[in-house]
């Protein structure tokens, strides 16, 4: 009868086994654990572009948001209640209200080192900026809807300009452009994640193959499956976690080599500070692909030789 | 203890049919020690893998204490397994284990304790004189150094039944006479032994109970019987 304590020693036993079969055949661990390193990289590569991907988007779509400039005459209970209107589409995700002071102001800060401009804009006796409504809504789609609004709208005589208009061509290009990127990029991660797992699979799979003689003797003198399949899965599992951390010791310098470049042509996408404050989630995620996959490869390759 | 009931083993292969084993009756008694002698393809292999379940019979019945050895269930397999320890042919030790993990991968199975093991493998490769080269890999060993290791491991968690097969078809004649000797003591200690053999010296001077097969048949089966072909 297994009792706890035999359990215990079954599984020191297995694991110890586990990890001198790794240690004792290392050029066919360190190949194996080559091609997971791979695997594991493409996945991690796959998840960056996404990063990336997912932040010149959200980027973009941010400088596209519609702009609605009211004339000076207007009053701001009535772009208030215009706002209101507004809030109230199903298609609008936020409208902020940029007053004619805060719009002095902030144009005073953009343009604080020239003081040339800022001394004309002291001549004039009045504030020269227009009160403007900032739109934004959920889709570059959604844009031509809320444009037509604003046209339609009682408070349409208010409006002074919509630069909706003069942004429309790039607005619905990039609504394309970033669907299409957000669907292929989907298709090709999942298909480079299946090949790359199948090449990890099918290497642990051989791996076994050269061990079914082996594993026939081992069951000749009375092992049971799980004395045979133990060890195997140990070793899974040593491959997995050596793959995650040598993964983790390529990409964290690379990251930090590629980031300033990436930056300069793609604004405010860090990459290397996302990489830094994710570090231990992205680490465990390598570890637990790496587990999985080399756990799951040998116990899914063994079975056929436990019949 | 162990009977086979018309017992027939027919392999297929790209020539066509090869009948291993035509038709086998014999029964075997508790502490015997028995030879089984013939030419080589007589089907001496073929008999034990039918008694170790390593195949299946075409047709017939092998029964180990009453039990059809091919209606254990594979749950069962590893427990039966350890009731007989096996010499094979060629010799199957682990490649990627030393000597001693070898002998103590059969005890760790068995379940025995760490101490048993630290105790007992130094001892039984002292016993088949292999106690100088514990720590060495099988490809670092000669072919009768091997078959020495292949016999320690059979003997090692006292099985009932002790299948040999060629254990001395690598060795020197002093030296099989020690693997033989080894046996025989065994065999006084209560354990059933089955030598499979062509050594016409050996079986002669056994003079116990000899089976002799030829194309897959017993043809003779004798009380200290001697090597007629
Ligand atoms: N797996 C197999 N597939 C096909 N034929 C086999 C197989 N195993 C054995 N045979 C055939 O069965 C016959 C008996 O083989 P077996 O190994 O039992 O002989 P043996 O008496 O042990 O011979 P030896 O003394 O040479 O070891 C031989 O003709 C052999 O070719
Ligand atoms: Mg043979």
């Amino acid at each position: 009868m297994p009792t706890y304590k035999t359990l215990i020693v079954n599984i020191r036993r297995i694991a110890k086994a586990g990890w001198r079969s790794f240690r004792r055949n290392s050029w066919l661990s360190a190949a194996t654990v080559l091609v997971m390193v791979l695997t594991i990289f493409v996945i991690t590569g796959l998840l960056f572009f996404n990063v990336v991907a997912q932040g010149i988007i959200s980027e973009l779509k941010q400088k596209v948001d519609i702009s609605v400039y009211f004339k000076q005459e207007a009053k701001e209970a009535d772009v208030l209640a215009a706002k209101d209107q507004l809030e109230k589409m199903p298609e609008v995700k936020a409208v902020q209200y940029i007053s004619r002071e805060q719009a002095l102001a902030s144009f005073k800060e953009k343009h604080k080192d020239n003081a040339a401009l800022l001394e004309g804009l002291k001549e004039l006796d009045q504030n020269p900026l227009q009160a403007s409504l900032n739109i934004k809504s959920d889709s570059a789609t959604e844009y031509e809807k809320v444009a037509q609004f604003v046209q339609d709208a009682d408070f349409s005589q208010l409006v002074d300009k919509v630069n909706y208009k003069q942004n429309k061509e790039i607005i619905n290009r990039l609504s394309n452009i970033t669907d299409t990127a957000q669907r292929t990029g989907l298709v090709i991660s999942l298909i480079l994640a299946i090949l790359a797992v199948l090449v990890a699979f099918n290497t642990v799979r051989l791996t076994i193959y050269n061990w079914r003689d082996e594993i026939s003797v081992k069951r000749l003198v009375g092992a049971t499956n799980w004395n045979v399949r133990g060890p195997f899965i140990v070793e899974g599992v040593l491959y997995g976690v050596s793959a995650a951390v040598a993964t983790m010791i390529i990409v964290f310098p690379l990251v930090a080599l590629i980031s300033p470049k990436l930056a300069s042509f793609v604004p405010g996408n860090d990459i290397f500070s996302f990489l830094k404050e994710n570090f231990f989630s992205l680490l465990f995620f390598q570890v637990a692909v790496g587990v999985v996959l080399g756990a799951l490869s040998s116990f899914i390759a063994i079975r056929r030789y436990l019949k | 203890m162990i009977k086979f009931e018309n017992v027939s083993k027919i392999y297929q292969t790209k020539e066509g049919q090869i009948i291993a084993l035509n038709d086998i009756n014999l029964g075997i008694e508790p502490k015997e020690f028995i030879s089984l002698a013939g030419q080589s393809g007589a089907g001496k292999t073929s008999l034990l893998k039918m008694l170790t379940a390593e195949d299946l019979p075409t047709s017939g019945k092998v029964l180990f204490d009453k039990k059809n050895v091919n209606l254990i269930q594979p749950k069962e397999m590893p427990f039966f397994r350890r009731r007989i320890g096996m010499v094979f042919q060629d010799f199957r030790l682990l490649s990627d284990m030393d000597v001693r993990e070898n002998i103590s991968f059969a005890m760790e199975v068995a379940g025995y304790e760490d101490e048993e093991i630290q105790r007992d493998v130094p001892q039984v490769l002292e016993l088949v004189g292999m106690g100088d080269k514990i720590n060495r890999f099988p490809k670092e060993l000669s072919g009768g150094e091997k078959q020495r290791v292949a016999i320690a491991r059979a003997l090692i968690h006292r099985p009932d039944v002790i299948l040999a097969d060629e254990p001395t078809g690598n060795l020197d004649i002093l030296n099989a006479w020690d693997i033989i000797r080894l046996l025989i003591k065994i065999n006084e200690l209560g354990t059933t032994i089955i030598l499979a053999t062509h050594d016409r010296e050996i079986i002669n001077s056994l003079n116990r109970r000899v089976i002799t097969m030829d194309k897959g048949r017993v043809i003779r089966d004798e009380e200290k019987g001697r090597y007629i072909l």
